[in-house]
């Protein structure tokens, strides 16, 4: 399975003897740094390039290509090397494009001798560089890892290679010299054919792997690619006619020919989602931007006058890529990515259903209109009438199809590219970047409850991320399906509160598990209680080790089983409080620090807090309310539901509400204060912007994986060896 | 360049490469209301509001203004209410763009119209007009002064609807009474 990174993101090796595939738009030079511990470079000596292409453990390519394979054997590099750095530059005075923004994203995987792909980057977001570095393999407690870079340079190779740690010197000379061999060898080889004029400003779908790479003219490098000089792949090519929808961003009418007087042109197939701002680079603001109408005042520069030189940023892969969004960090992107696809969704089906609607009552009106005067019911008018309508219903409704399908199938395409690249916080349990875990040394921004969808596209699953810390808590609700269809008002899903990233629970909107046989009762609260556990499982991996204490109150230790991973692991600090005493000492534990913190934060005397006291994040799983709960325990449940979120006192209740009835409506509020979540598939979520019903299913761990215990193995595992050096700290 | 229509001109929004219109903005601007002296803050501000209203078949399906800002279907986006106005520099106040690309297929027309929300006629309003502007090229294919309009408070300002493939405009230039864009719904069905 291949991780597909995002800038910034990294990835384990499996091996040490990979290959580094490299396919770029045009002809292309590869080379190697290999740096110390400390970043730094012993020389000229430490960079393999085409003028001295072989170093120990690794052999870059003599010529400029469109495609290039580097073989690299980590066993063998001296042990001095700890980063190996792969980077490209456009060549000078052979052809080709002159900026990297002019021609396709170069697509940069590493693979295994056989072929297999072990992750892959696009360097999407590169207009004015010449030169860029774009992943690199480094050494991390004797364990190899690759890294997308993508840094690009404006000042190419020579302010490349010193931003490296060369010397200016050493790594002007060493530029110039690589640019020579370069040429030389091009000399002998077979010339590359420049990219045709008239080229379109767009750029030809960034190569991406798997099912979702675009049926367009770029080919996803395959293993039989040659690696010698390819042809560039023409740009211009006329949009294949059979070429799906999902492909078609650039061959959209939207898109007008460049023309020097109009702006950049706009996509508008997300008016809300674009590339990221271009993020500041080094030496990019330097950059002199080439000006396709000037003629080129020597002949000895053909690369200033190439037509396909596009003003920067005016050029956009078509093919979707996971990180397609704004953000300041690969994670900011993939949830803002997320989020866009959820809300294109739900308005591509809000036209759908609306134009079925519509359809629906006209045919209704029109049969109305006919049956009206009975005179006529009879003939053969009528029936031509009926016929009429009839047909007109199925066209419109045809259309809409057609309109819905298109939009599926490009947001089906950007899934298949999107959930391999998210991060373990947003991934699916079955993802494999699981298996890669390390504890994260930073805050979680969201997290994934679980995924989404609507019954007219029940395979396209939308992640559901919600932001952390959490601004209410969860329930979930153990009761049987049946009592899903209560009377209970929906709690305001149209209007109100936007809170909790506009996700709003639709009480009694319930829709029952679809398609499955109803489960009975005690496989729904068996379900119930492991999706709490899975969750809090999620939680911690996605904290910092010790940053987040769960607690758990289970009166009746109904729930041992399901908490026996939680509890094997070390990850609960405490066995699960039981009876109605633990139930007391928890919850006036927990009370007693939202009071001192909230003191502390009014007062701005942080300092003040007692030392005992737990700074962590704190995640409270009620287990079997209200059993075991007295009055006064309702209320301080009901204070921490309101109180601890704004100071760090999360609730994660596993409850039926119909066993709490006896309380009458005093309860509402807390129900309400808590998001609702089910541990079967239920209709029950109403997104923020049209208010459709969407299908919740809670992320579960696959059937018979035993990734949730490695990874609170791992997390044990980091807690022994750096929890306790952190606890004393404070 | 701008184009002042007459009531009931149509303007076919093919382009003249043969290509059609996939994107319109409509544009509101007026000048604000001049500040009165010492207390300044208690001006009573011109607020005009600029609506999109989608009809499938003479049915008002969907609307756009400054309580709902997106349609549903995500097609046609208001950018935000403005209550006071600007410099009265030909700028846009407010503006709605239309992704023809995206409008559902059972919408066949959409009719742009201006409110004033405060009250004030189009007589008492400086610099004030709306325009409708291709959005891809910049290119502004109608302009209505509506200073000097008259003792109106609103105006049904023209409508895009398909014809065949593509989509065509249409000038109305009705001008009406209203606060908002329900009080002018009934006045534009003559239109559809």
């Amino acid at each position: 399975m291949t991780a597909e990174l995002v800038r910034g993101q990294n990835h384990p090796l499996d091996r040490t003897r990979v290959e580094i595939r490299i396919a770029a738009g045009g002809p292309v030079v590869a080379g190697v740094t290999l740096a110390d511990e400390r970043g730094g470079l012993a020389g000229a000596e430490a960079v393999a390039h085409p003028g001295a292409p072989r170093r120990d453990g690794v052999e870059v390519p003599r010529q400029a290509a469109a495609e290039h394979r580097i073989a690299v054997d980590l066993d063998a590099l001296p042990a001095a090397v700890h980063r190996v750095s792969v980077l490209l530059a456009l060549p000078v005075g052979i052809g080709g494009p002159a900026v990297f923004g002019a021609a396709a994203a170069p697509f940069v995987a590493v693979t295994g001798l056989d072929g297999t792909e072990l992750a892959s980057y696009t360097l999407v977001d590169l207009d004015a560089e010449t030169a860029v570095v774009a992943v690199e393999l480094y050494r991390r407690q004797g364990a190899w890892k690759v890294r997308a870079i993508g840094q690009g340079y404006a000042g190419g190779l020579a302010a490349l290679l010193q931003d490296q740690g060369l010397p200016q010197a050493t790594g002007t000379g060493l530029a110039s010299e690589i640019q020579e061999a370069v040429r030389s060898g091009h000399a002998r080889s077979v010339p590359v054919p420049t990219a045709s004029p008239g080229a379109s400003s767009s750029r030809h779908p960034a190569a991406s792997p798997g099912p979702a790479a675009s049926p367009g003219p770029a080919a996803p490098p395959g293993p039989a690619a040659p690696p010698g000089p390819a042809a560039p792949r023409d740009p211009a090519a006329p949009s294949d006619p059979t070429a799906p929808s999902d492909s078609a961003a650039s061959s959209d009418p939207a898109v007008p020919p460049i023309s020097a007087a109009s702006p950049g042109p706009v996509d508008y197939r997300h008016p809300k989602r674009r590339t990221s701002p271009p993020q500041p680079r080094q030496g990019a603001p330097a950059a002199p931007s080439p000006t396709p109408a000037t003629p080129a005042p020597a002949p000895a520069s053909p690369p200033a006058s190439t037509p396909t030189a596009a003003p920067p940023g005016e050029a956009r892969p078509a093919g979707p890529v996971a990180g397609d969004a704004a953000g300041r960090t690969p994670e900011e992107r993939l949830y803002n990515q997320v989020w866009g696809m959820f809300e294109d969704l739900s308005r591509t089906v809000a036209a759908y259903r609306s134009a079925m609607d519509f359809a629906q009552s006209r045919l209704a009106k029109e049969l109305d209109a006919v049956n009206a005067d009975p005179r006529n019911r009879m003939g053969a008018a009528a029936e031509a009438a009926r016929a009429a309508a009839h047909d007109k219903h199925a066209r419109l409704a045809a259309q809409a199809r057609e309109v819905l399908d298109r939009d599926l199938a490009q947001l089906t395409a950007e899934a298949e590219v999107v959930e391999p690249a998210l991060p373990p916080a947003f991934a699916a349990w079955s993802s494999p970047v699981w298996q890669g875990y390390r504890p994260p040394e930073e805050y979680p921004t969201a997290v994934r409850l679980g995924d989404l969808r609507l019954p007219e596209c029940p395979d396209l699953r939308i992640p559901m991320l919600v932001r952390l810390p959490m601004n209410r808590g969860l329930w979930i609700d153990s009761g049987r399906p049946e009592t899903f269809t209560g009377a209970e008002t929906a709690d305001g899903a149209f209007g109100s509160a936007f809170d909790l990233d506009g996700l709003e629970g639709l009480d009694g909107l319930g829709g029952g598990p679809d398609g499955t046989e109803p489960l009975d009762a005690a496989e729904v609260r068996r379900r119930a209680v492991d999706t709490a556990v899975t969750l809090a499982a999620r939680l911690l991996a996605a904290h910092p080790v010790g940053e987040l204490t769960v607690h758990v109150i289970d009166p009746a230790g109904s729930a041992a089983p399901a908490l026996a991973p939680l509890l094997e692991t070390g990850a609960l600090r405490e066995p699960p409080a039981t009876g109605a005493q633990g139930v007391t000492a928890v919850l006036g534990e927990l009370t007693r620090r939202v009071d001192l913190v909230q003191m502390a934060v009014r007062n701005q005397a942080a300092e003040a807090l007692p030392p005992d006291l737990d700074t962590a994040e704190q995640l409270l799983i009620v287990h079997d309310f209200p059993h075991g709960f007295d009055d006064r325990a309702v209320n301080q449940l009901r204070y921490l539901a309101d109180e601890g979120p704004s100071v760090g006192v999360h609730l994660l209740m596993v409850a039926d509400r119909s066993e709490a009835r006896e309380y009458g409506p005093v309860l509402d509020p807390l129900w309400r204060s808590l998001l609702r979540v089910t541990p079967v598939p239920d209709a029950h979520l109403a997104d923020p912007w049209v208010g459709h019903a969407w299908t919740y299913e809670p992320s579960r761990v696959p059937d018979g994986s035993r990734v949730l215990r490695k990874v609170l193995g791992d997390l044990a595992e980091a807690r022994r060896s750096q929890g306790h050096s952190r606890t004393r700290e404070r | 360049m701008s184009v002042n229509l007459s009531k009931g001109q149509g303007i076919s929004l093919a382009k003249s490469d043969g290509g059609t219109l996939t994107a319109v903005r409509m544009g509101l601007g007026w000048r604000s209301a001049p500040r009165r002296g010492l207390f300044g803050s208690r001006t009573r501000e011109i607020d005009l509001d600029a609506s999109a209203v989608l009809f499938a078949d003479k049915q008002p399906m969907d609307v756009v203004f400054f309580q709902h800002l997106i349609s549903d279907d995500g097609s046609v986006r208001h950018t935000g209410d403005n209550v006071v106005g600007g410099a009265g520099q030909g700028g846009d106040d407010e503006a709605i763009l239309v992704d023809l690309s995206r409008v559902p297929v059972h919408i066949d027309q959409i009719v742009f119209t201006v409110n004033s929300f405060t009250g004030q006629t189009f007589a008492e309003v400086q610099d004030a007009f709306c325009r409708l502007v291709d959005e891809t090229t910049g290119q502004e294919l109608a302009r209505y002064t509506l200073t000097g309009g008259g003792d109106y408070t609103a105006q049904i300002m023209s409508k895009v609807h398909r014809s065949g493939s593509g989509w065509q405009m249409t000038a109305i230039g009705e001008p009406s009474e209203g606060r908002t864009f329900k009080d002018v719904v009934p006045a534009i069905l003559p239109y559809l």
